[in-house]
């Protein structure tokens, strides 16, 4: 996936030539999402020893507009599961709404007691192969969720669960992921901390938290969709969730930016 | 029942000459030999106990709630026919589920109770159903946060018009009992089913309208008005069953519960402790109440 979102899930017209309109007037008939209005871009996270660290920034761009600066892209699903969304922020909200009615239903039907309530509630598991059913029910009626969503959490076994669902609905399971322009530039940093599942064992929370405050700084630099002001999540065995949704990106460096050439009004 | 219909309790719909609805009040009845349920409004949340009467031996223990949760913040628990009582609930949460689906919000626990007694109103109309054999009290506790709507990803402008009142409370404890003619009142404290005159005086005595009983005060004098409800039918084994509800800074954080094993066994101690034969040094320490801790 790239930066584009209005490219994705379409053909790529260097690839097989722009789309002729001929066979299809889309004026008249019903129109399915074609592209997403107002987006969110990248979502990155990566796990450790005993959890899962997750980062999306607070920003929804209209297009290239810097549109809305205190949107709030991690959703905190119950005490173990947290989702990060990308892509169009109207169909992060419908899912959102999805998901608590899912929890309502799934309250009522467990007759749980207290004492094994945790072991009931839906783990990050459950709630990745749910959506990925809903995402790809919808590809498959040609009507997307534009989204790239990353559920971090702990799945059935208390173990740190990491993984991703697009709108396509293809399913995908690292110990880092990265979506949209964060898997160009935030992936390889990612991967270079943790690059296998033995490094997850030997990461900490402090270093899994450090790389994910490294990788939102260069997505800063150089993601021209991104704000400096961004959410971090922590999902930890036997702990809350933490969610802090107000981080701030600190020593920020432009000395680069005076080397860069070849665009704008100057002369090279 | 003072006087039999005289033709005139045959169908739903039909009132008698001196109008009245036979089906109606024979529903009723059906409701008075059901388990006690009562509902306490206490200063911080809710309070729901059921008197489960327990009819067979081969049933599991502390299985078959019968208390059900609507949305996440409402309770509702009824006395009467068991099954009316579960299609009241299941009604009860198509309801929330609908008023989520328009207003993106929880249901206010008056609109649900608003609702429910139409609902319960309309198996009074006509001749092709029945009335609802069941007296539910809906027990909910209305957010004092100021909520966004479900989904909101932002707070908005931070400055301009909002239409706000400044110092404006909302949300809070509520309780209603719903009837079988779709009659529903507010309450502070609400009874219904076989003990349910004992255990309203003993509801009487606690002066609720204060607003002064505590959630966790209001858990132990619901158990013990359960235990005084079922004096009158002492042969019966019953089961206990408690759920609350608190404000967002309570024990059940807005959310609609069952009460703690510990706090209820505690509850439960005092309860039949205070019904035994008066014991000055006793009763003493059982007023000052042991306070559990959470």
């Amino acid at each position: 996936m790239n930066h584009f979102p209005h490219g994705w899930g379409r053909p790529r017209d260097d690839v097989y030539g722009a789309y002729n309109h001929a066979y299809l007037q889309p004026d008249g008939s019903k129109q399915h999402t074609q592209s997403p209005i107002v987006t969110g871009t990248s979502v990155i996270a990566v796990k450790f020893k005993d959890g899962v660290v997750i980062a999306a920034d607070n920003l929804a761009s209209y297009g290239s507009l810097a549109r809305f600066t205190d949107v709030k892209r991690l959703r905190r699903f119950n005490s173990r599961v947290v989702l990060g969304f990308g892509g169009d922020v109207s169909d992060m909200q419908h899912l959102d709404r999805l998901l608590s009615t899912l929890s309502i239903r799934e309250d009522y039907s467990s007759t749980a007691s207290e004492s094994d309530n945790a072991a009931r509630e839906l783990n990050a598991r459950n709630l990745h192969t749910y959506l990925a059913k809903v995402m790809y029910k919808r590809r498959s009626e040609f009507n997307p969720l534009w989204n790239a969503i990353l559920v971090v959490g702990l799945d059935g076994e208390s173990q740190p669960f990491l993984a991703t669902v697009d709108l396509l609905g293809t399913t995908f399971s690292a110990p880092t992921l990265a979506t949209g322009f964060g898997a160009h530039l935030a992936q390889p940093i990612l991967r270079r901390a943790v690059p296998d599942e033995a490094a997850v064992a030997e990461m900490t929370r402090e270093k899994a938290v450090g790389v994910v405050r490294e990788c939102m700084k260069v997505l800063f630099y150089r993601d021209a969709r991104s704000i400096d002001k961004y959410s971090m999540a922590v999902v930890e065995k036997e702990k809350e969730v933490e969610l802090v949704e107000d981080e701030q990106l600190e020593q920020q460096s432009w000395a680069f930016a005076e080397g860069i050439k070849g665009y704008g009004t100057q002369t090279v | 029942m003072t006087s039999i219909g005289t033709g005139y309790d045959l169908s739903n719909s039909v009132f008698s000459p001196d109008g009245r609805n036979f089906q109606v009040e024979y529903a009723v009845k059906a409701v008075e030999n059901g388990g006690t349920a009562i509902g306490i409004r206490c200063k911080d949340g809710v309070v729901l106990a059921l008197e489960k009467l327990i009819h067979s031996r081969l049933l599991k223990k502390d299985a078959n709630k019968r208390i059900a949760t609507v949305d996440r913040k409402v309770g509702v628990v009824s006395a009467g026919l068991l099954p009316d009582g579960r299609h009241f609930v299941s009604r009860a949460r198509d309801e929330a589920a609908q008023w989520r689906s328009i207003y993106k919000s929880p249901i206010p626990t008056s609109s649900l109770a608003d609702r429910m007694g139409g609902y319960v109103q309309a198996y009074t109309l006509y001749s092709s159903v029945r009335p609802f054999g069941v007296t539910a009290i809906v027990g909910g506790w209305d957010s004092e946060a100021e909520l966004g709507v479900d989904g909101q990803v932002g707070s908005g402008p931070k400055v301009g018009a909002g239409g706000k009142r400044e110092g404006a409370k909302s949300g809070g404890p509520y309780l209603y009992m719903i009837e079988p003619s779709g009659l529903y009142w507010g309450y502070y404290g609400a009874a219904t089913g076989k003990g349910r005159q004992a255990a309203k005086a003993e509801l009487e005595k606690l002066n609720l309208a204060d607003g002064e009983i505590s959630l966790e005060q209001g858990v132990k004098e619901a158990a013990r008005i359960i235990y005084v409800a079922h004096e009158d039918s002492k042969d019966k084994e019953f089961e206990l069953e408690m759920t609350w509800v608190s404000s967002l800074e309570g024990p059940t954080k807005g959310h609609h519960q069952e009460v703690p094993k510990a706090l209820r066994e505690e509850a439960e101690r005092l309860a039949k402790k205070s019904l035994e034969p008066e014991d000055e040094e006793e009763e003493a320490r059982v007023e000052g109440g042991d306070r559990m801790e959470e």
